[in-house]
């Protein structure tokens, strides 16, 4: 079971980890299917408050698009892993984690 | 995108011209993008601010390659109009390489014959050098350096006078010395900085994708070569490279870039003909060059050509009171980072650290504030806020034991002189073998005494080879 978090513009993954509005989180169990699927969105965006929701949410992967080294370092020390510059729709990335062929710099056109 | 790349600008001159040659020399970044926003071109000064390759963002919607403050909800484009004119703010990115850097974006409309808009271009000028300039100055700094001791005063004078010349330099220094600092501020003070500062690390690939990295390749070049690449070098034109670890270059790679310092060009792998580019190299290792040559490990006359400008930096154990300074400009940074209102450091805590030896020089400084910026909930930094390495002996706080002989008592661990300068595992070991003889060979006694679970220290005893 792995916890993914990607944060969100509209239907797409934000250009910026620091300014998203909101966030998917989406529960994939180890047979790839997803078992939950959350749409939250953030009183007001800020790294600082969705490094904290990440820890809280026991996430396990972040996938987003641009991210500052500091908050990499910081979610890479706490084992989250951190899929970056990744470019796409939420739904085509949460395919892509599924099949297992997402990596840093993937991007879905 | 080859289309976009090879298209001809016709009409202006006696033949039709390459129009990536107008935009790639130009000093600032430039993105030509559809009416949909989405990415056409891009010039090579973008390249290297953004970190992207243009072939491969191409049709990408430019938000997600520029990635500003202003993309998410103040796109200038949309109140931009046919009629022409253009919007200029001030912003700042997110590159490839997770640097946030403050620019200006001039975005203009691009209108087509029939009066309607067919693009948008954007002019993406790199503010740094600008925030830089202002910050800079005075006798005890320079760019992000500051020093007052003798070692240092003679550094900073070297450094203006360095900037305006443009030979290769090469600075020497133990590791946390401020190497990276020191070629940032060259370029930054250098007729060159409006063009990119590239950095490579020549220890942190391999060869074989150092090589790609540092003179690019054609596509086809070798497996995996889908599209061709320009190089740090062709995206430092016009400005600096900077190849720190320049110790790790492995052999090969040193004699092309002893071809390069003797003609300024570059041979990309798979490519037939030589690109002619204008860089300046500044160089940086810990490593001791002269003593790789002799062991035939660094090519001699490589050495020669980087060694025009030599600056080798001081240890902090060097620099005498500029510790002082520098603990209080750190103090000062991470207090505005961290919202503290830290004053100062208690003078026992000031003390301990003026007697350190510092081997990791400011960079170890550095972090060691920081740490106790962190840790510290009143206005001083007292020195329970600082690592336990850095005072000796280290204490060892022990829990309620109900054995009579070791029962709440704190294990001192008589800590060598020499044993400073191990590193942690030794120390560790010195812990356990010492806990293991207050507690008479009782594993169990040891691990309450270390505070360690007993699976915990069998594991650890069988990695230091402490044979039960």
């Amino acid at each position: 079971m792995k916890r993914l978090l990607i944060p969100l513009k509209g239907d797409e993954i934000a250009p910026r980890f620091d300014l998203a509005p909101e966030v998917m989180i989406v529960t994939v169990t180890d047979d790839g299917e997803i078992a939950e699927q959350r749409l939250m969105v953030m009183a007001h965006a800020s790294p600082e408050s969705l490094c904290e929701l990440i820890l809280k949410e026991k996430v396990d992967v972040t996938v987003c698009c641009g991210i500052e080294e500091e908050f990499f370092q910081y979610l890479t020390w706490k084992k989250v892993r951190v899929i970056d510059s990744v470019v796409g729709s939420c739904e085509r990335i949460v395919d892509c984690f599924r099949t297992g062929t997402l990596t840093p710099g993937t991007i879905l056109r | 995108m080859t289309s976009s790349q090879s298209a001809k600008v016709h009409g202006l001159l006696e033949q039709p011209i390459a129009l990536s040659q107008f935009i790639n020399e130009a000093p600032i970044g430039i993105l030509v993008v559809d009416p949909e926003l989405r990415v056409v071109l891009m010039n090579r000064a973008l390249e290297a601010l953004t970190g992207f390759v243009s072939s491969e963002v191409s049709g990408v919607p430019c938000c997600f390659v520029l990635r500003t403050n202003l993309c998410l909800d103040g796109c200038p484009v949309k109140n931009l109009t046919p009629q022409g004119g253009s919007i200029c703010l001030e912003s700042n990115i997110l590159n490839k390489n997770r640097e946030k850097i403050p620019v200006r974006v001039t975005t203009s409309a691009l209108i087509g014959e029939k009066g309607r808009i067919v693009g948008y271009t954007k002019s993406v000028e790199d503010m740094r050098y600008l925030q830089k300039a202002d910050g800079a100055g005075g006798r005890f700094s320079f760019g992000n350096l500051i020093g007052n001791s003798p070692e240092m005063q003679r550094v900073l004078r070297l450094l203006p006078a360095i900037a305006q010349t443009d030979s290769s330099v090469l600075i020497t220094g133990q590791t946390g010395t401020g190497k990276d600092f020191v070629a940032e501020a060259i370029h930054n003070a250098s007729q060159r900085s409006r063009s990119p500062f590239v950095k490579v690390n020549c220890g942190a690939l391999p060869e074989s994708l150092l090589e790609s990295e540092l003179f690019g390749h054609q596509k086809g070049a070798f497996t995996g070569a889908i599209e061709n690449k320009p190089g740090r070098f062709r995206l430092a034109h016009n400005g600096t490279l900077y190849l720190t670890e320049i110790g790790d270059l492995p052999l090969n790679l040193q004699v092309k870039l002893l071809s390069f310092l003797d003609d300024q060009v570059i041979y990309p792998l798979g490519g037939s003909r030589g690109i002619h580019v204008d860089v300046r190299v500044i160089a940086a290792t810990h490593r001791d060059l002269e003593g790789m040559t002799r062991q035939g490990r660094f090519r001699e006359d490589l050495l020669f050509r980087l060694n025009v400008i030599r600056l080798q930096l001081p240890p902090l154990s060097q620099r005498g009171q500029d510790i002082n300074m520098l603990i209080d400009h750190f103090l000062h940074h991470f207090n505005a980072r961290f919202r503290k209102k830290i004053k100062s450091l208690s003078p026992r805590a000031r003390k301990i650290l003026l007697e350190y030896s510092f081997p990791g020089n400011v960079r170890e400084l550095r972090n060691i504030i920081e740490f106790a910026v962190n840790l510290s909930d009143g206005d001083t930094i007292r020195s329970e806020h600082l690592s336990t390495y850095l005072k000796t002996p280290i204490p060892v706080q022990v829990e309620a034991e109900t054995n009579p002989p070791i029962e709440k008592k704190e294990i001192v661990l008589e800590t060598s002189h020499n044993s400073l300068n191990l590193d942690w595992a030794h120390v560790e070991r010195e812990m356990i073998m010492d806990a293991l003889v207050k507690a008479r060979g009782n594993r169990a006694k040891a691990a309450k005494l270390l505070g360690l679970g007993r699976s915990t220290l069998w594991r650890k005893m069988k990695n230091y080879l402490i044979v039960p």
